[in-house]
């Protein structure tokens, strides 16, 4: 009825009086708002420099457009395919090996009978999670030194020779795949605990009832009932296939190591701000991959989001 | 019928005690594997850290001479000593100790009233507002263009670039929101009757009910300043305000043991053992919160995997 005095006065009116009646709860919110806008909107429009040589003594107005020019820098250069392929690479070796990693640890988890002893086991495991990856890092340089290293001294007693781990392209990949199950195992499995914790009892004493043995019920039971959830981390992981770990690969990598571990993310801040301060070089990069990472996400999301609205995966 | 019923639960039990104790061989061998395997995983986890704590108090540099440590040889706190006289490592762990308090404290600040703000129905808005934060969850302009805003507003080599950038994690923002949703209005309108307006609301209502969520978005921001590098590394040029994990990360990552040396050579430990010393206490925080740290943090995740 009021709106059909006009088309632009009720609207207005509606949103003063949605001011005044709560004006405490947007006042509350300018703060938020603001950093927002400083801190995560600012950059945003700071991606033009991808489109421009920007030099910093002339500022970001006065640098010359120059289209997708640094795109084609960036896509003809070997540095393309080198980030392009360590990440994707990285990523598959992680979806392979570090993945599955918890989903293991913690069905195996669910079949110690003691309580005691499967909460100790879970304990212990979270604890990497929360040391920083200086740390970790630290840990795998001290650990896997080849003149003095725990892990070279094992070799060393099996009669082997001792193995520069880190500055190895033939290893260095692995150190990052194993480094990233030693820190994530325990924390990776919380998931899939709780799904396994959620499955009733009863199915398990009826499967006994019927006679099945141990892996009989790990098969039909507790994988089954955990399936929705590996999916839906899967699907999620496959979306992130850009994104390596960008402060492990930072503490971890090393010059001679470079061409086996150099991802996206690694390039963008070695050229843009360690080695030449190419801003406009950097920042393209970065979109680059974010735009592909983007969209990686939604259809990942999209797809995730659908399977569990449909009550299940199947 | 309920004679019967009462059978049928008596099966059910001794089932299930026949499931926790099956004893043939087959299950047998697979409890032995299975323990021998969780016993693996379990020591290559802990034995790192028992490989420091033991090699920071071994009184000679004997791991090379031995490179598997597993008991202390000798006893020596002289690395300790070395740790703490060094001027630099003192300072490093001040200015952690900075950032973790005020940087958690004005985190908090911004996350919770944005949290309240954003749980509130009935805001006409609020769906934008939310989308508004969301968004840079999804997208952000990359590591160059925040390093130039950065620049721009004449935060690189102060402290505050460790602080204030980082002060808001949207993810714990809306985890809070969420929690804060769930709080039955009725008594905010109770409250607001009675003339509280909505700092007293805030304080008096919300926040007493939601200290299991404010505990883990707490330790979500503490744990992640305290462990937080690469920013110190790349907005800060001078070592003023180097956080402790930078300088960790010259030492174990850079070798540059030169940063471990001073003028007192009577305290001079092997820089090995030093190095190990160094983490050790850089480690010490987290592990005496452990328990908080798990509680907590396992409670985030899935409060965050069930509304996510």
């Amino acid at each position: 009825m009021v709106k059909a005095n006009g088309s632009g006065k009720p609207r207005k009116s509606t949103v003063l009086r949605a001011l005044r009646m709560h004006w405490e709860l947007y006042l509350l919110f300018i703060p938020i708002l603001l950093w927002y806008a400083v801190f995560c909107y600012v950059p945003m429009g700071g991606i033009i420099i991808a489109f421009k040589d920007f030099k910093v003594l002339r500022g970001i107005w006065e640098s010359p457009w120059i289209g997708f020019g640094n795109f084609q820098r960036f896509i003809s250069s070997p540095a393309f395919r080198a980030t392009l392929g360590n990440t994707v690479i990285i990523s598959l070796m992680n979806l392979a090996f570090v993945f599955p990693a918890p989903i293991i640890f913690s069905i195996l988890l669910n079949e110690v009978q003691r309580t005691f002893l499967k909460r100790f086991i879970q304990t212990v495991s979270y604890l990497p999670h929360f040391i920083s990856w200086t740390i970790a890092g630290g840990l795998f340089y001290m650990l896997l030194s080849p003149s003095s290293g725990a892990v070279n001294g094992v070799i060393e007693l099996l009669g082997g020779q001792p193995i520069n781990f880190m500055g190895s392209s033939k290893y260095f990949r692995w150190v990052l795949v194993l480094s990233s199950i030693w820190k994530g195992l325990g924390w990776g499995a919380i998931v899939y605990l709780a799904a396994i914790a959620g499955v009733d009892e009863e199915l398990y004493e009826a499967a006994t009832i019927d006679g099945a043995k141990r892996f009989a019920k790990i098969w039909n039971i507790t994988i089954p009932s955990i399936m929705n959830v590996i999916v839906i981390m899967l699907i999620l992981q496959v979306g992130n296939i850009l994104n390596v770990n960008f402060e492990q690969v930072f503490i971890l990598i090393n010059d001679t190591v470079l061409g086996v571990g150099e991802t996206i993310e690694y390039y963008i801040y070695r050229v843009g701000l360690f080695s030449t301060n190419n801003y406009s070089l950097g920042a393209t990069v970065g979109l680059f991959k974010s735009v592909i990472g983007l969209v990686l996400i939604l259809c990942t999301n999209a797809l995730a989001k659908r399977l569990t609205d449909g009550g299940g995966i199947w | 019928m309920s004679i019967q019923e009462k059978q049928e639960v008596d099966i059910l039990k001794s089932g299930s005690r026949a499931h926790m104790g099956e004893r043939t061989f087959s299950d047998r061998l697979f409890r032995l594997f299975n323990f021998l395997f969780l016993g693996f995983v379990s020591v290559a986890t802990l034995y790192p850290f028992w490989y420091i704590c033991v090699g920071s108090i071994s009184s000679m540099n004997h791991i090379y001479t031995s490179k598997i440590l597993l008991w202390p040889d000798g006893f020596s706190l002289a690395a300790y000593r070395h740790v703490l006289n060094n001027p630099g490592i003192p300072r490093a762990f001040g200015n952690s100790i900075f950032i973790v308090i005020v940087g958690t404290a004005l985190s908090m600040l911004l996350t919770t009233i944005g949290a309240y703000v954003l749980s509130k129905p009935y805001l006409p808005g609020r769906k934008y507002m939310t989308l508004f934060i969301v968004i840079t969850m999804l997208f952000n302009g990359g590591l160059i263009p925040f390093y130039l805003t950065l620049r721009w507003l004449h935060l690189i080599d102060t402290i505050w670039v460790l602080i204030v950038p980082t002060a808001i994690s949207t993810y714990n923002m809306i985890l809070m929101r969420n929690f804060l949703m769930s709080v039955p209005s009725a008594l905010e309108e109770s409250a607001q009757m009675d003339g509280a307006g909505h700092f007293t609301t805030l304080f008096k209502i919300y926040i007493p009910l939601s200290k299991p969520v404010l505990a883990t978005v707490t330790l979500f921001y503490a744990v992640g300043n305290w462990n937080a590098f690469f920013n110190a590394i790349v907005f800060l040029n001078k070592p003023d305000y180097q956080p402790i994990q930078v300088l960790l990360r010259e030492v174990l990552v850079m070798n540059r043991a030169d940063l471990l040396i001073f003028e007192d050579f009577r305290l001079n430990a092997p820089t090995e053992i030093v190095k190990m010393a160094l983490v050790v206490v850089t480690i010490l925080p987290i592990i005496m919160i452990y328990p908080f740290l798990q509680k907590y943090f396992v409670k985030g995740v899935m409060m965050g995997s069930i509304k996510g």
